[in-house]
């Protein structure tokens, strides 16, 4: 079992350093994780993250990327529906990446 | 006797058995066996006739679960899981219907 | 992607959502294959109907509510659901029940669905 250690706290992770516990996250944990992947957050990456939290509250599972970016498209216009800006924000890849700061499952097919 | 049954009656014959072979005692509904002490489902009627010489209960988080807490049929009673327990202490046996 | 490459594939539920696994599985394996582009087609059975049931609250079993997902498929492209009329009638549910649009077909319209498939998993 891993862990990763926010303000004196411990919260469990997965192997891939996934949040094992949905409710932990806060934003605190969200700056950390993306501190370890070498992400600088910005308010376009926080945009990213609070509809990726918004998606999940509404269907309980993580967006695959391919509607995740079909999805920002219709939310935040096209400028931003496209894999193109989302990589650049997440350069790992908007769902493995993104989904991980923003304490959510790994996408279900992304492997 | 307790009877508990967790089988949809729609899928598998073990409330169908219960109530061939059992003759009288309680008997608790819970995972998909709930799904029997629902209105309109094909076995309404069967519950109806069991309800004659049997006490049937039904787990209300299972039946929550489902989306079905809105349509018990009359006469079957919910119950939570402390009433699960208590149904357990108060009947000397118990058979799980499996 | 060629249009030669693209199959229909069609997905049988037939099981009750929380009693058994079976259909959280199918419903992933559903969410992974539209990644693939091909045509897919999901079908709800016998108690496989019970799936689509609005007002799921699992908080009380302590399990994930993926009932809240089959809106989701609209997103991924997924919009052909097809329910058996018998089976809604057999348990008591109607079409007003079920959380997302879905086209009812009778046993025979169903089959010959199937019929046209070349793929079928079932679950």
């Amino acid at each position: 079992m891993s862990s990763i250690e926010v303000d004196g706290k411990n919260y469990e992770t997965d192997e891939e350093g996934y949040l094992t516990n949905l409710t932990d996250w806060n934003k605190e944990i969200a700056n950390y994780i993306a501190q370890v992947e070498n992400i600088n957050m910005t308010e376009q990456h926080w945009e990213v993250i609070n509809f990726l939290r918004e998606y999940f509250e509404e269907y309980q599972i993580a967006p695959a990327v391919r509607v995740l970016t079909k999805a920002i498209g219709k939310k935040l216009g096209a400028d931003k529906g496209n894999s193109e800006y989302l990589y650049s924000l997440f350069p790992y890849g908007p769902g493995k990446q993104a989904c991980k700061i923003a304490g959510l499952p790994k996408p279900t097919g992304c492997v | 006797m307790l009877h508990i049954i967790n089988k949809s009656p729609l899928a598998n014959n073990a409330l169908d058995s219960c109530l061939r072979v059992a003759q009288s005692g309680e008997i608790l509904l819970i995972e998909d066996a709930v799904y029997a002490a629902t209105t309109g489902n094909a076995f309404e009627g069967k519950i109806r006739k069991a309800l004659e010489r049997f006490k049937i209960h039904v787990l209300q988080p299972d039946l929550e679960a489902r989306g079905l807490a809105d349509r018990i049929i009359e006469g079957v009673i919910p119950v939570d899981y402390g009433g699960f327990v208590d149904l357990t202490t108060t009947n000397k046996t118990c058979q799980s219907w499996l | 992607m060629s249009h030669i490459n693209i199959k229909k594939f069609m997905f049988v539920n037939r099981k009750a959502p929380h009693g058994t696994i079976y259909a959280l599985e199918a419903l992933e394996v559903v969410l992974i294959t539209a990644a693939f582009d091909q045509d897919v087609s999901l079908v709800f059975l016998d108690d496989g109907v019970y799936q689509l049931k609005k007002g799921q609250q699992t908080k009380g079993i302590e399990t994930k509510n993926f009932s809240s997902a089959y809106r989701a498929l609209e997103g991924y492209d997924i919009e052909k659901l097809y329910v058996e009329k018998e089976s809604l009638e057999a348990r008591g549910i109607s079409e007003e029940d079920l959380l997302v649009d879905v086209t009812v077909l009778g046993r025979t319209e169903m089959g010959e669905l199937m019929n046209q498939q070349d793929v079928v998993m079932s679950f």
